[in-house]
């Protein structure tokens, strides 16, 4: 075991813990005796602070058999079960072995159930109501903690019942996107952009394009600078590019936000998203499920 | 009338006040804590929400609250009991301010988000400094009064609050120990599963020591003196108070089961946590049979029904945790609300309860009466008390069984059948029932606080308590 540096820690620890379980024991029969003065009433004879005393009577019968029970359990307890330093008990447990029997019963019981869909296309399984349910059981405890319950994302989180994707929304790059994860990155450009007004001009530009309310000689303003600088990765008609997963700024799709505000904030700082990537601690078969399913949520299945 | 014939009553006057107004304080971020768990916009500031608070509302309970009612009582024992007046009056004082100004100073760091991150031992470094330097302070003023003890037995209390003494010096030490980067700053000595192992030999410590080997010393001089009975058994304090100081030192383990901890080491902890079951009964059977021949007082006497029933709160609780230790029943309590409720019973149940019987008994004869302004009210407040224990600790069993079976529940499939923010939806009217169980207990102490203050409002305090002459029974 590599928690000992050598043997004798390891001699330590067992005489240690032996040592210090049968001393509980000796020192409960040292004063077992039911001799001496159990009588009623009786004292030690000590007085203090006027009126305190004590008597004397013999220890209870039950609790004594009760130490004595739950140090002999102990006892063979640590003949049973790793304790004793880098003795590993008869019956060979150990909590990573239990982790492992379990995780290979489980997937020997559930293996065949999600084998069979791994086998299907993807479009095939967001059909299946069976796989669908299953799905849905594995998208709320590993998918809803960020995107909500009804996938219907947040703020920095992706919806995930429409049609806006930046990185696809065909069922085999959704799973590439659960499998392996994604990092988003929109630099913080505001220096590049220039001062506070320059990035005011760009931002109202920016919401020109989708047709929200802006200033419309601030946008004319900020329109040369988009085009300098935003649309190397935005586009030139701002529409984003697919191949750069860069946004399309004139839908209604607003991952942080769309106020003046929020866009200056997104010039200035940047922003970082981040999807984590799940193959570490889901299998093949469960990112399948799961893609089918987040696909089926903006592809319902036809009736 | 010579100083060195009578009792010092001035600190123990002080600590017992503070501990009634640290209860309170305490009390009120748990009830405050407790709401922004079912409401959450009740989380204001950064500075007031749950995760600042909640430390804060720990402190206080129990090195607030739980700490001033140690002092009072151990430093009113230790006198009557060694029939000797404190080593140090001025250390005794120094012990006071300092240890409210380390509470003050927990009330502002805490909130500002300045925290060392250790559970039960958020406070950063200076603070811990000002802690060593009273600790070692009321070590000196304790041990130098059983060291002028007029009389040569050492009574059983003392036995107690010295191992509770001693040990959280040790404890507070250790744990503490660390390197600072800044004032407010510091970061632990340990790293890795060594300082987690070290934070739980620490954590389970404080609830060993603090919690319990102080508060026993409590039981063992009020309960005797208010029952006017002798201790049951000489001999089971014997053997209860070694194997409990004993065994105590090796349970912390299993705060860690099933986690990074070398599987030896829960497994050394588990079997210890067993053996602590007998240890602790120990003082709950000797504290409950004290009263034989005086069981008729329990009817009319509320304080005595407050250590009583401390008792019974420290026996089930005693119960409780030994058996949570063990891996297979922690596997399904350990991070459930199962385990905030078994706290609850211990501190709710025996801590408050056995202070609150204590501070009691302590009033009157602080302040030159015989007794408290209403009984009536006492006996109020223990029911309510009682009321409101019961109800806390209930909710949170149930809502703790519920979450585990609800984490553990798995479908045909072998998927989760519950997301975590179902257990979450589901806990709701068990942390309604808590909250209210927690204001019921909290209003309990509004009632003390009424009863404390008509109690000593106009009266002279006492400090020419004469300390008797000697009489030894059988020199």
């Amino acid at each position: 075991m590599s928690d000992f540096t050598n043997d004798f820690w390891s001699v330590y620890i067992a005489v240690i813990t032996v040592v210090s379980m049968i001393a509980c024991g000796v020192l409960l029969f040292t004063f077992s005796s039911t001799s001496g003065s159990g009588a009623q009433g009786e004292t030690t004879g000590h007085t203090w602070d006027e009126d305190l005393s004590e008597r004397n009577s013999p220890l209870p019968r039950w609790w004594m058999w009760l130490f004595y029970i739950t140090i002999l359990f102990s006892l063979i307890y640590l003949v049973l079960y790793p304790g004793l330093g880098t003795y590993k008990g008869t019956f060979g447990w150990s909590s990573k072995g239990q982790f492992e029997t379990e995780q290979k019963d489980a997937a020997a019981q559930y293996g065949p159930i999600f084998d069979k869909y791994l086998q299907q296309d993807l479009k095939a399984v967001a059909a299946d109501p069976d796989a669908r349910a299953i799905g849905r059981r594995l998208f709320l405890n590993y998918c809803s903690q960020c995107h909500g319950s009804d996938a219907g994302g947040g703020r920095g989180f992706p919806n995930l019942r429409d049609d806006v994707w930046l990185y696809g929304g065909d069922p085999e790059t959704i799973k590439t996107s659960i499998r392996d994860g994604r990092i988003g990155m929109m630099p913080a450009i505001g220096a590049a952009v220039g001062g506070p007004d320059d990035i005011k001009d760009v931002a109202n530009y920016v919401r020109s394009l989708s047709g929200l309310t802006h200033d419309n000689a601030q946008a004319e303003r900020g329109k040369l600078k988009f085009a300098g600088i935003c649309a190397a990765c935005h586009g030139a008609d701002g529409k984003g590019k697919p191949e750069l997963h860069s946004a399309n700024l004139t839908d209604k799709d607003w991952l942080y936000g769309s106020s003046e505000a929020t866009i200056i904030e997104t010039i200035t700082k940047g922003r970082a998203g981040q999807m984590p990537a799940h193959k570490q601690f889901l299998d093949d078969g469960k990112i399948h499920l799961l893609a089918a399913y987040v696909y089926g949520l903006s592809n319902p299945p036809q009736k | 009338m010579s100083e060195q014939s009578t009792y010092n009553y001035k600190v123990v006057r002080q600590f017992s006040i503070m501990t009634v107004v640290w209860g309170i304080v305490g009390m009120l971020v748990g009830v405050i804590i407790a709401a922004q768990l079912i409401w959450p916009d009740l989380n204001f500031g950064p500075w007031l929400t749950y995760g600042r608070l909640r430390p804060l509302h720990t402190n206080a309970v129990i090195f607030a609250f739980g700490g001033c009612a140690l002092f009072a009582t151990s430093y009113y024992a230790v006198q009557r009991t060694s029939h000797a007046r404190l080593f140090s009056d001025g250390l005794a004082a120094f012990t006071f301010w300092g240890w409210q100004l380390i509470i003050v100073l927990a009330a502002v760091t805490l909130p500002l988000g300045i925290t060392s991150g250790k559970e039960y031992a958020e406070l950063e470094w200076p603070i811990d400094i000002l802690i060593t330097l009273v600790w070692v302070s009321y070590a000196i003023v304790f041990f130098g009064t059983i060291m002028k003890r007029k009389i040569p037995h050492i009574y059983v209390a003392n036995w107690f609050f010295g191992a509770f003494i001693l040990t959280v010096a040790v404890l507070h030490l250790v744990n503490s120990a660390a390197i600072p980067v800044s004032l407010t700053k510091s970061y632990s000595a340990y790293a890795g599963v060594q300082d987690a192992m070290i934070q739980w030999w620490y954590g389970h410590n404080a609830v060993g020591f603090f919690l319990t080997a102080g508060f026993l010393g409590i039981m063992y001089y009020f309960i005797p003196k208010q029952a006017g009975r002798p201790v049951y058994s000489y001999r089971l304090s014997v053997v209860h108070f070694w194997a409990l100081i004993f065994t105590y030192m090796w349970a912390g383990p299993h705060h860690l089961h099933y986690t990074a901890l070398p599987d030896w080491a829960q497994s050394i902890g588990m079997l210890f946590s067993l053996i602590l079951l007998a240890p602790s009964w120990g003082g709950m059977i000797n504290g409950m049979m004290t009263l034989s021949g005086a069981w008729h007082k329990l009817r009319d006497d509320p304080i005595l029904k407050f250590l009583v029933t401390s008792l019974s709160f420290y026996g089930m609780s005693t119960f409780e945790g030994p058996m949570m230790s063990i891996k297979t029943v922690n596997a399904l309590s350990h991070y459930t609300d199962w385990t905030i409720g078994h706290v609850h019973s211990g501190a709710l149940g025996w801590v408050a309860m056995v202070s609150i019987g204590a501070i009691y008994y302590l009033i009157p004869r602080l302040f030159g009466r015989t007794e408290m302004h209403s009984v009536k009210l006492i006996n109020v407040h223990f029911w309510i008390s009682t009321i409101g224990v019961v109800l806390y600790i209930s909710a949170l069993w149930i809502a703790g069984v519920m979450q585990g079976l609800m984490w553990r529940a798995v479908n045909a499939d072998g998927t989760l059948t519950y997301s975590f923010a179902e257990a979450v939806k589901a806990t709701y009217p068990y942390h309604m029932v808590r909250l209210l169980g927690g204001s019921i207990f909290f209003i309990g102490m509004l009632i003390m606080a009424y009863n404390v203050w008509k109690t000593i409002a106009g009266q002279r305090a006492v400090d020419d308590a004469k300390i008797p002459a000697v009489t030894l029974a059988h020199a």
